[in-house]
């Protein structure tokens, strides 16, 4: 081992100021790289963003506000192969600084208010266990709750292996609350970055009213690994491309990184969420809307601690007359 | 869900040696198909083929069918009996256009008011570039998707491999109901064992890691109730099996259809919702974890809005007859 000196910074030097382009294998000074928004300034090579430089990129300043920030993964499997899942759990927040491999908030983009989710690749791979899930969902019922278009920039592997079929289920976990945004005419931009791929692909990710992709990302349902094991053949070069998912219809716009923000805010203007009648507010009660009002009386008589969650205000309760909310509502239906 | 965290440690041999053989069975080759099956438990079925749009996928079979007299939608995976049938079925492994035929089959179903029943026995979606070409992704979320809006009952009976996202693609319902040597895990044990121990050798181990027989999945909430099967499995007496299946389809249908329709959908949310351990830290000082009560999760489905009514167009966009703003368009 050679005796490193604490003065001797030249080794160091070369390591962490420097970045070799994987394209066009361009060596690139690490500031100049940040100030390109990640991007190689020779080839347009779009390298991976973590989540803080994603919000910086397309979020006004100082707007994004995260929402259940404590939420944690468990370990309901046991799960150990060879390592514990909650040493690679542990490894990971250390390695990211983050406690899962996504977050979500509410933020805007030039002004216009969105619930957006956001993964980061480098905490296990992005994989989307149960917690994950749990962020995607309230972040699209929060959108639907307050009315305001929802956007999800996904960069994962897939489902997570070490919570199985309780991360496959997280497929359609995420996946149910869009049908209620259909419903309630709220609009959903998929983001897709280097890489998406696997569950993620295949539950919400591919599912956005507008779909946009990162120049050359990665994107496709199995792993190239996994589709050669199973298939057997030489994959053709580029099939799971950004550009070949544009070809094929999957994908609305590829859009270099620089221009995101603008295409979002754009985006935004064209498509607003539809109007609500009058008598409809955000967060209002929603007892009237057929059994879920039965269901909520219920609800009340177990208690008070519901509102909390998804960072509302919701009217509390009255304590003894559980019929009293939703006679209130159908009068102003009348 | 209660608590079902456990300590940590690898997989013992005899729970290696157990949920392998599981796997074996789940994938024995004289196992019940779903057209052995609906030969077995319906009174009359009409397989209808295509997705309308490319081509039919003989991977996913389904069509009306007669349930103790009654209408029904039967969609499964359709694996082969052997090495010529299942080159056509291609192993059981659907297309996007196999997807996009069960999705076409649920949209009728939902038209007539007839409920779902679904057979899950694939080993997973197929992975190859024409797949990929043709929205394999695409087609399993959109399936999923549509499956958790259909305004019918849906029984799913997981009975042989429950693969993946091929199998959750036509799986998700208001009841899940698994034969009793039926397997459901995120990857194969194969796949599995080759990402996280690097040496597909390690297949058992991941099989039993992933906890992923019938009766694990029990335990986890997945699966609502197993169906036991006779003898040595579900191979050695179709008939026996198919009568149990369809025991337990009726009752399950019996179960779900006494909900009205709006507390089914909320009831089919709801249970989607609950899947998975979450824990919620106090706050940052606190470095207790806590899971969310039910009544804080139920609670918090419950404070969804509903589906408000659209204002009139004539609000949104005003008519020209009091001749203001569109004056400078012309006629």
């Amino acid at each position: 081992m050679p005796i490193k000196f604490p003065f001797s910074r030249r080794r160091e030097v070369t390591s962490d100021a420097w970045t070799k382009c994987p394209t066009c294998e361009s060596q690139i000074f690490n500031r100049q790289l940040e100030r390109n928004l990640r991007v190689c300034p020779t080839c347009g090579h779009h390298f991976r963003m973590g989540i803080g430089e994603r919000i910086e990129l397309l979020l006004d300043e100082h707007s994004f506000v995260e929402r259940d920030a404590g939420l944690e993964s468990g370990d309901p499997l046991g799960f150990h192969d060879q390592k514990p899942y909650v040493d690679r759990l542990e490894a990971a927040r250390v390695k990211t600084g983050l406690r899962e491999a996504a977050v979500w908030g509410i933020g805007s983009i030039d002004g216009q208010r969105v619930a957006i989710g956001l993964f980061d690749f480098r905490f296990m791979g992005g994989s989307m266990g149960s917690v994950v899930g749990e962020k995607l969902a309230r972040c699209f019922e929060a959108a639907l709750v307050e009315r305001i278009p929802a956007i999800v920039v996904s960069a994962s592997g897939g489902a997570r292996m070490q919570e199985g079929t309780l991360s496959l289920l997280q497929l359609a976990k995420t996946t149910a609350p869009l049908g209620r945004l259909d419903a309630a005419g709220i609009p959903f931009i998929s983001v897709l970055t280097d890489p998406t791929t696997g569950g993620v692909l295949a539950s919400f990710a591919s599912l956005g009213d507008v779909i946009l992709a990162e120049p050359k990302a990665l994107i496709g349902f199995a792993g190239a690994r996994v589709a050669s094991g199973t298939v057997g053949e030489e994959l053709p070069e580029g099939f799971q491309s950004a550009e070949s998912l544009l070809e094929h219809g999957f994908v609305d716009a590829i859009v270099p990184r620089a221009e995101l923000r603008t295409t979002l805010s754009r985006l935004l203007r064209l498509l607003p969420a539809a109007p609500a009648e009058d008598g409809w507010q955000a967060g209002a009660d929603t007892r009237a809307w057929g059994p879920i009002g039965v269901l909520s009386g219920f609800a009340e008589r177990l208690g008070t601690a519901v509102s909390e969650t998804i960072g509302i205000e919701v009217e509390k309760p009255p304590t003894d007359d559980t019929a009293g909310p939703r006679e209130r509502v159908r009068e102003d239906e009348r | 869900m209660t608590e079902i965290t456990l300590s940590a440690s690898p997989p013992s041999p005899e729970a290696i040696d157990s949920a392998w053989r599981r796997v074996q069975l789940a994938r024995h080759p004289q196992r019940p198909r779903t057209l052995d099956l609906a030969a077995l438990i319906f009174d009359d079925f009409a397989e209808m083929h295509g997705d309308r749009s490319f081509r039919d996928d003989p991977a996913i079979v389904g069509g009306p069918a007669l349930l103790d007299g009654r209408p029904v939608m039967l969609i499964g995976h359709q694996k082969g009996k052997d090495t010529e049938s299942n080159i056509v079925r291609n192993f059981g492994s659907p297309h996007p256009e196999g997807f996009r035929k069960a999705q076409r089959l649920m949209r009728l179903a939902d038209k007539l008011g007839i409920p779902l029943i679904t057979f899950l026995d694939t080993a997973g979606a197929f992975p190859g570039p024409a797949a990929e070409e043709r929205g394999q992704a695409e087609a399993i979320a959109s399936s999923i998707k549509l499956m958790t809006g259909l305004q019918v009952p849906i029984v799913v009976v997981i009975v042989g491999e429950g693969g993946s996202g091929g199998a959750l693609a036509i799986g998700v319902g208001d009841e899940v109901l698994a034969l009793e040597n039926a397997t459901y895990s995120v990857i194969s044990p194969e796949g599995c064992a080759a990402i996280l121990w690097r040496a597909p050798e390690a297949a058992p181990t991941a099989a039993a890691a992933m906890r992923m027989t019938a009766a694990d999945q029990l335990e986890l909430g997945i699966v609502d109730a197993i169906i036991p099967e006779p003898g040595e499995g579900a191979h050695a007496d179709h008939g026996a099996a198919a009568r149990e299946i369809k025991q337990a389809v009726l009752a399950s249908l019996g179960r779900i259809t006494r909900l009205e329709t709006e507390a089914m959908l909320t009831t089919r949310y709801a249970r989607l919702r609950g899947i998975g351990l979450v824990r919620e830290a106090q706050a940052p000082s606190q470095a207790g974890l806590q899971e969310p009560s039910l009544r804080r999760r139920i609670g918090r489905l419950l404070r969804l809005p509903g589906i408000p009514r659209r204002p009139r167009w004539s609000e949104i966009w005003p008519s020209g007859d009091d001749g203001t703003d569109n004056s400078e368009e012309g006629a």
